[in-house]
């Protein structure tokens, strides 16, 4: 790719731009934070009559045990693979087209993995009883079963959570301590802490740059690994469709689709509310389209070897859930995740004049919708079809987790606008750093479509 | 605490103001440089690059791969479970376990070592000038001798756009 330099904004005015949704509040965002906790709110209050009335208001019954919350779980996690990974990549890479777009993805991580991390709590039914998953020396010394897969989920999700919290909390320090020396009062108290004494001495520098070279080395296999993990949850049991050495890697494909998606969707809204057109620019969305275009060829590669096998082998319980997803009950929804997850992508990003901000949303959006279906294809048909036809059965999502659900897609909302008023969401100190003293380097895009003159610069 | 120091529009300036203070006998480690982004392409940026964070790391890691490893050990001999025929103590499932707390012990030590030796969470009381977080260089000297603070004043002030400050 040829590179062009493209004038970055002054420090002073990168410092004012970034810091203003930190220090200045508008009414926008009361109605962002309103609209979003109406929701969250409707869904706490659902959880709390689940548990107040008991399972049973739920649509999950036999042989359907696993129905939108364990889908929820599946693809908030897969969401989670948008931000560390995708910047510890980059990091490694040294990519200097990251900067703006890091924290963004690495927030959305972290945020994702705890509504992810929720849903086995949602789906106990009794929540309270969560901390027998912990291993601890209980006085009836019964330990978790370590040959489990939920009990690998909760040491893989909690090892990424660390990991991403202290990979998203490590460059923040810098940039708590611009804010701390432009706060004054209870504000100024709080970064202060925040900024850990933050000085900028060289010292400090090197330390926080090879903490980031080693945290974005072992966070990459961890992710990985968190996704092969919940991949696990499905292909060790014996149920048609599942049990194949393909879930892992499938799995972690899917997530990176899925998160790549969900980057895209949050910087075109950052982009949009923030005034942020001068920081993540047509570039930044081409590059990640690109991105998303291969992972939709692979995500296609998969689902076509994994439809291939099973239908070349014709065993009649996998046969009969192939049929029930491609051209029976479940088909309208099946089309729907093809449409959204290889179709849209491929048209889109995959025709350059298409490949706008524009663009790169209406994608998004589709491949989200598509990686939920997805999910929720993988689970209810399958276990609706198991091996014995007296086990057929079927699953009707009822009120209480069609609320929970839309609240999560609302929690996430909340969470990330509430994020960007406490926290520069781009990196200051990585931006002043990638384009200080000199005209920063962009890779050129040319030819942008025929929106790019007005959503952004390049 | 009593410093004298200058704020640098930029490197090329810092560094001669770095160079000077080097003339004027103040040996490198009594020299303070603030920058509010990591300076690179000047020598005063590369002082304090040697670390041991990777073998901490690594030491991390092995201390919870060790841990990992006992963990699984003492609750699968506590309470042995025939899961699907497989041996008590299970090789296989059981490396899922010890990769997840091998990496977070390494991650842990890495963020420890971070902290322990960036000197972060430490108190006030160390040069500072929130000029530093508008993109200028700070280079001083803290707790000069009264005698000298003339001749450092000179020495950092002789760098194009030097503002020298005392405290």
């Amino acid at each position: 790719m040829s590179q062009v330099p493209h004038a970055a904004p002054p420090p002073e005015r990168l410092t004012a731009d970034l810091l203003r949704p930190v220090l200045f509040t508008s009414w926008r965002f009361y109605v962002l934070a309103l609209v979003p906790g109406i929701f969250v709110v409707a869904g706490l209050v659902s959880w709390l009559s689940q548990m107040f009335f008991g399972f049973g208001i739920s649509g999950i019954r036999w042989p359907v045990y696993w129905g939108f919350y364990v889908t929820n779980f599946v693809f908030w996690i897969g969401i989670s693979h948008a931000g560390t990974l995708i910047s510890a990549i980059l990091r490694l890479v040294n990519a200097g087209w990251r900067r703006p777009v890091t924290r963004c993805a690495e927030v959305i991580t972290v945020f994702a993995l705890m509504i992810g991390a929720m849903f086995p709590l949602i789906h106990l039914g009794r929540p309270w009883l969560a901390f027998w998953l912990i291993p601890y020396p209980s006085e009836r010394l019964i330990w978790p079963n370590f040959r489990s897969p939920l009990v690998w989920d909760f040491f893989a999700i909690n090892t990424y959570l660390t990991g991403s919290l202290l990979f998203l909390f490590l460059p923040m320090i810098p940039d708590f301590a611009v804010v701390r020396d432009r706060t004054t009062g209870l504000r100024h108290r709080i970064y202060r802490v925040l900024a850990l004494g933050w000085r900028g001495t060289p010292k400090q520098w090197h330390r926080l740059e090879t903490a980031m070279q080693i945290m974005a080395i072992a966070i990459i296999p961890v992710a990985v690994s968190v996704h092969t993990i919940v991949s696990f949850d499905f292909s060790m049991a014996p149920v048609p469709m599942w049990q194949t050495t393909i879930f892992g890697p499938y799995f972690v494909a899917g997530a990176i689709f899925s998160g790549i998606a969900a980057l895209l969707i949050a910087m075109a809204a950052l982009r949009r509310f923030l005034h942020l057109e001068d920081y993540l620019l047509p570039i930044h969305f081409e590059n990640l389209g690109k991105l998303l275009l291969v992972m939709a060829l692979l995500w296609g590669y998969f689902v076509f070897n994994e439809r291939l096998v099973t239908y070349y082998g014709n065993g009649p319980a996998e046969m009969a859930v192939f049929w029930q997803t491609q051209r029976e009950a479940y088909s309208p929804l099946f089309w729907t995740m093809v449409l959204g997850n290889f179709v849209l992508p491929l048209i889109l990003m995959g025709i350059r004049p298409f490949r706008t901000i524009t663009g790169c949303v209406i994608a998004s959006i589709g491949v989200v919708i598509g990686m939920w279906l997805e999910r929720y294809l993988i689970i209810v048909p399958s276990l609706g079809h198991k091996y014995l036809p007296y086990s057929y059965g079927s699953y009707a999502p009822q009120p209480v987790e069609i609320v929970i659900t839309v609240a999560t897609f609302a929690a996430m909302t909340l969470l990330y606008v509430l994020f960007a008023k406490t926290v520069p969401i781009i990196s200051i100190w990585e931006l002043k750093g990638g384009g200080h003293g000199a005209a920063s380097v962009a890779p050129a895009v040319p030819e942008l479509g025929p929106s790019a003159g007005h959503e952004g610069r390049s | 605490m009593k410093a004298i120091y200058a704020l640098y529009p930029d490197g090329q300036s810092a560094q001669q103001g770095v160079n000077r203070l080097r003339q004027a006998g103040i040996a490198d480690a009594d020299i303070t440089i603030l920058s509010g982004q990591p300076i690179e392409e000047h020598e005063f940026g590369e002082r304090d690059k040697a670390t041991w964070m990777w073998w901490i790391a690594c030491g991390g890691g092995l201390i919870g791969m060790a841990i990992a490893f006992g963990l699984a050990w003492v609750s699968e001999m506590s309470w042995p479970i025939n899961v699907g025929g497989l041996p008590t103590f299970a090789w296989w499932p059981n490396l899922i376990i010890i990769f997840e707390l091998t990496m977070l012990g390494a991650i842990i030590a890495t963020v420890i070592t971070l902290i322990v030796t960036a000197r972060l969470g430490r108190g006030g009381g160390a040069l500072y000038d929130p000029a530093v977080s508008d993109g200028k260089i700070l280079v001083g000297v803290e707790n000069p001798a009264e005698a000298r603070m003339d001749a450092l004043a000179q020495a950092l002030g002789a760098p194009p756009g030097a503002e020298v400050r005392r405290i």
